[in-house]
């Protein structure tokens, strides 16, 4: 399964662990995952390292009850787009939090938590989910 | 460039075909298609198939031999195509650019999909390559996520209810039973959406397309030859045209429109000179029921934000403002490959007047939408009876 593929993994310490991103010094927009090319200036923009901030707010949200495998266990669960202070959206399951405080508009903050085990082959794979900050 | 019209199309019937595999459904498929034409198998140049996901969902790729191999139609080039949910779309497009092009006179444009042959969570996994691998179904996304996602959004700014979404899903059964090549042949009601169970809050099982197998085929043909050859049937395919956006949901500028739809649409009316109240009839791409408020709205026909009521007020429905769907839409069957080209299929049937209990008064033009993913590929054709 790609989820748990060991080189995929290693790649991606450094984004599913502490949010690294990039930045286009060019037209000063930031980028999680980072890119390889500013999708606004291509070839005149300049991209830099850059974490992103570990907070953000709700743009929208779902709870899922029909999982897809590996997540079968794990309904229901919830998934959010979060606008993060530096105006990159992530993607993300938001865990620890009372269902009535997750909303639109709810701050929250990053966390470290196991994703999937999907492959019993493969690693067990680690990233971020995120908690309402009440 | 050259113009392309259809002038023969073969469509097996959507649903669970336990008893018939992917290459029986491209033969039945292709053979109506070429018998519908009136042509010598002979006689056509190339192919264009359109396939999302045979690799997950039945272990083979290379799609394209495979077509031609079993149409006894080699040595002539055939070419898979794969745009996700647009692949039969982009598959048609593909084929109308190589007859515009001078390339060729006469080509067939398939689009298949075999689905049932998996367990329902193996095929939701092979969808789910539609969206982003890395950044949402790493996380648990699924296609019905990603999709409430939006719905959410468009409830909280707009005001939308999942009552005017459930409506969606009211007309395209209603529709779909007057339609033989449907899943589905049963009417449903709101009531029946709003119990059935949440798949991803706030959208439900009913707001769902299902998963289905199915085979579609159209010929093309230019125009010129086409008149020559006195097909009367033929349909003139007018605009073509197709937009790309962000692959993740996390990348659009927003969350209540899809600007590929918006962008490909507005190139086809500039280059038709028409305007969306001259469009009789919509096959637009309702995989789920927030996608048909959003494509009425962003393909001109509602302001954004009104979709919803439109829909309540059954503007939408069968000879209204605009019929929108006559085929029953994704709703009753979407094998993803397919689907695309049974759209221009269906309008293909309404144009020449065939369509039956399901045909649109005076239908004179015809709009295909047919969209990849979440909104990273869409595909518009506009045609009319030449
Ligand atoms: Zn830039």
């Amino acid at each position: 399964m790609v989820h748990n593929a060991l080189p995929l993994q290693w790649r991606k310490y450094p984004e599913r662990y502490y949010l690294k991103g990039n930045y286009c010094e060019n037209c000063k927009t930031s980028f999680f995952p980072q890119r390889s090319i500013c999708p606004n200036c291509r070839r005149k923009g300049k991209l830099v390292e850059k974490d992103t901030p570990f907070t953000g707010k709700i743009v929208s949200w779902t709870e899922v009850s029909v999982a897809p495998f590996g997540f079968e266990n794990e309904t229901p669960y919830f998934l959010a787009i979060i606008e993060m202070e530096n105006k990159a959206k992530i993607l993300a399951q938001i865990v620890d939090s009372k269902k009535e405080k997750i909303k639109t508009g709810a701050r929250v903050t990053k966390k470290f938590r196991k994703i999937s085990d999907i492959d019993p082959e493969g690693a067990i794979a680690y990233g971020y989910k995120f908690k309402v900050v009440e | 460039m050259r113009s392309v019209s259809i002038i023969g199309t073969g469509l097996t019937k959507f649903g669970e075909h336990w008893d018939k595999s992917f290459r029986e459904l491209i033969a039945e498929a292709g053979v109506k298609a070429i018998e519908s034409a009136k042509i010598e198998g002979k006689t056509i140049e190339a192919i264009y198939g359109g396939c999302m996901a045979s690799g997950r969902l039945i272990g083979q790729e290379h799609i394209g031999a495979l077509i031609a191999d079993q149409l006894g139609l080699n040595p002539i080039p055939s070419t898979r195509v794969e745009a996700a949910c647009a692949s039969g779309g982009v598959a048609l497009r593909s084929g109308i650019l190589a007859i515009s092009s001078g390339t060729y006179d006469i080509v067939a444009v398939g689009g298949i999909e075999k689905m049932t042959e998996v367990s329902t969570e193996a095929a939701s996994f092979a969808l789910g390559g539609a969206g982003d691998q890395e950044t949402e179904l790493f996380h648990g996304a699924t296609f019905p996520s990603l999709y409430a996602l939006m719905a959410r959004r468009h409830m909280e700014e707009f005001g939308t209810t999942e009552e005017q979404m459930a409506m969606c899903s009211v007309q395209a059964h209603k529709n779909g039973v007057n339609n033989p090549h449907s899943q589905f042949q049963r009417e449903i009601t709101v009531e029946d959406v709003m119990q059935s169970g949440y798949v991803a809050s706030p959208l439900k099982l009913l707001d769902c397309s299902p998963i289905t197998d199915g085979a579609a085929t159209l010929i093309l043909c230019e125009t010129e030859k086409a008149k020559k050859m006195g097909l009367e049937n033929a349909v003139e395919i007018i605009a073509s045209t197709q937009a790309s956006d962000s692959l993740a949901l996390t990348g659009r500028k927003s969350l209540t429109e899809m600007a590929a739809t918006k962008i490909a649409v507005k190139e086809a009316y500039e280059k038709t000179k028409l305007e969306p109240k001259d469009i009789d009839l919509v096959e637009l791409h309702d995989c789920f029921s927030i996608a048909n408020i959003l494509a009425i709205e962003d393909l001109g026909f509602f302001k954004k934000g009104e979709g919803g009521k439109a829909v309540e007020k059954g503007k939408t429905s069968l000879n209204s403002e605009i019929s929108v769907n006559p085929s029953g839409g994704l709703k009753c069957g979407h094998p993803v490959g397919a689907t695309g080209v049974k759209q221009a299929i269906e309008i293909f049937e309404q144009l020449n007047g065939t369509a039956g209990k399901r045909q649109v008064k005076n239908a004179k033009i015809g709009m295909a939408h047919n969209v990849g993913g979440s909104g990273a590929t869409a595909v518009i054709h506009i045609m009319k009876k030449t």
